[in-house]
């Protein structure tokens, strides 16, 4: 596929949003909150040329593997795969349906365009580490990479970190990590849970190689993610700062939004801004 | 049955390239030195790190490999139940995970080395294969059998020698339970480190013994078949009488041929150290003569 320009970008990131909401408005439930933070930078990976898919060879061996480790901002993921034509954009209506492929959070038992089953938060880099360690192993040459998507909130399980550990140590450099920063968790601001706020000091001190990109700017993202293709014997992590609720002016930065049901109203009102 | 583990990893690592071995820093441990002596790039001490291993291992199996995880039981599958049903179950990897020092074979160490809660937490997930070897050459076979069935699969093993119950020439497949004395009075059903105890039992009181060392999923033709001749059984396993191999059996044959059932195991405790393994089958019934005592109050 041919990069997007970035106004292209801008236009479809909006369409990616009103596709979420609708989504989530349909379904009666979700996470509007995370899926707006993360839509650029999605929209980045799979419209600006960093990832190499085939909607036709969904285990192609040439692919770029993406884990979307933080599994409940899936609106946004599937929208974006629908987008692309992995699935008929009418099938975001059967969002959290009983038998929808389109699961909750995503489900490689329900989908087959999903590497792995997420949701359960801290699994996700640690499947990438062993896919990455896998490839290395069986095509030393191989340019996949593995792209994971996480959040600041999920920075909090212990068993994320072991995979950190594990990936410099083995010096995992097709293993990208991108952390959507958007400083908000369940339990409200992430610096009054558990402050993960010296991610980048942290990642460096684990020996990562770290970039830092504005997660709402199309060209500091994909400035940052064309790194990701540079051949290096670390594992790369990209600290994305982002809004919650990115987009729609009264769910940004407003805990309220994490995860609800959205009213007929708030649908109407988000809808009439992401126009 | 860990050294039978150890020699059987080395037999697959010559068969299988793609066969690859994790262990959470206790390699010597699981018997897994041999092999990363022999194909060291395909051993991955991961260090002190179990629910991190489950994510690499599920990985690697869906990167083509047949990684095979060891650790002590309570940690593998203990520690990393999530990884396990997420990681590994919901998506079918082949990732074949082994448990050893389960029960109480680990007697010094006590409650928090002591095993006797895995079968339940293996036989609940879905699309998993729990196997739990009697003696060391059904072990060695398991292992094989293991390597050729896609899937996650769980191999629960002990640390201490164990009576030897089957021999080379005996089949050996997934899911099929044996036979391995006759008889008419009562079916004394048992798996790993308890098969043994189970025979010594069946010779004093008429008792046909079935190894049921595939716990799921479970042969319930030869069950029944034996329970429909006996009418009685007695289940007898180094693990909690709550969620394990009795439980197993009982679920069937409560809903398909209902007969009366004593599940004989691990009462709802933890366990704790004694200078002798034989101390804990004792003080906790796991014995010959117990077994003769329930059949005796049927």
């Amino acid at each position: 596929m041919v990069p997007l320009t970035i106004s292209d970008l801008q236009e479809t990131a909006k369409v990616i949003r009103r596709n979420s909401i609708e989504a989530i408005y349909k379904a009666g439930s979700g996470h509007p909150g995370g899926s707006l933070s993360a839509t650029d930078i999605l929209v980045s990976l799979f419209f600006g040329g960093v990832l190499n898919l085939d909607k036709k060879d969904l285990k192609s061996e040439k692919r770029d593997r993406f884990i979307l480790s933080c599994g409940h901002v899936c609106p946004s993921f599937y929208a974006v795969l629908a987008r692309l034509g992995f699935f008929n954009e009418d099938l975001l209506g059967n969002l959290r349906d009983l038998g929808s492929s389109l699961q909750g959070h995503p489900s490689s038992v329900y989908a087959d365009f999903i590497e792995t089953s997420t949701g359960s938060l801290g699994q996700g880099l640690s499947v990438g580490a062993g896919m990455a360690l896998g490839i290395k192993f069986k095509t030393p040459s191989s340019k996949c990479k593995i792209v994971v998507l996480s959040s600041d909130g999920e920075q909090n399980e212990g068993s994320h970190w072991e995979a950190v550990m594990q990936s410099a140590f083995h010096k995992l450099g097709n293993l990208c990590l991108i952390i959507d920063k958007n400083r908000m968790q369940v339990g409200g601001e992430t610096k009054k849970v558990l402050d993960m706020d010296s991610l980048s000091a942290k990642y460096k001190s684990f020996d990562w190689e770290v970039y830092e990109a504005d997660g709402h700017d199309f060209r500091s993202l994909l400035s940052v993610f064309s790194r990701f293709n540079e051949a290096k014997d670390k594992p790369k992590v990209v600290i994305c700062k982002t809004v919650r609720g990115k987009g729609v002016s009264f769910m940004e930065d407003n805990l309220k939004y994490h995860s609800c049901t959205l009213s007929e109203e708030e649908y109407r009102k988000a809808m009439e801004e992401l126009c | 049955m860990r050294d039978a583990f150890g020699e059987a990893m080395l037999e697959l690592g010559k068969q299988n390239p793609k066969v690859l071995a994790l262990t959470a820093d206790l390699g010597p441990s699981v018997r897994l030195d041999g092999f990363a002596r022999e194909f060291p790039d395909r051993f991955f001490n991961v260090g002190v790190a179990e629910a991190n291993m489950i994510g690499l291992a599920a990985g690697m199996a869906l990167e083509g490999f047949i990684p095979f995880c060891a650790s002590f039981a309570v940690f593998l599958p203990g520690r990393c139940f999530d990884q396990i049903r997420v990681s590994l179950c919901q998506n079918k990897a082949n990732v074949k995970l082994v448990g050893s020092h389960c029960g109480f074979t680990n007697p010094g160490d006590g409650a928090s080395a002591q095993s006797v809660e895995d079968i339940a937490l293996m036989r609940v997930l879905p699309e998993m294969t729990v196997i739990c070897p009697a003696d060391a050459i059904e072990t060695k076979k398991a292992v094989l059998a293991m390597a050729h069935q896609n899937g996650p699969a769980y191999l629960r093993i002990s640390r201490t020698e164990t009576q030897v119950v089957t021999s080379k020439s005996d089949p050996f497949k997934i899911g099929e339970a044996r036979v391995i004395k006759q008889g008419k009075k009562i079916t004394l059903i048992a798996c790993g480190t308890m098969v043994g105890i189970a025979l010594q039992a069946a010779e004093k009181i008429d008792g046909e013994v079935i190894n049921l060392s595939t716990i799921k999923p479970l042969d319930k033709a030869t069950i029944l078949k034996s329970i429909r001749k006996t009418g009685r059984v007695i289940t007898i396993e180094e693990h909690s009488i709550y969620g394990g191999m009795g439980s197993a059996v009982t679920e069937m044959v409560s809903q398909q041929y209902p007969v009366p059932v004593k599940i004989m195991g691990i009462p709802d405790v933890f366990g704790e150290s004694a200078r002798e393994y034989q101390q804990l089958l004792d003080k906790y019934g796991l014995t010959v003569e117990n077994i003769i005592k329930n059949y005796k109050l049927f």
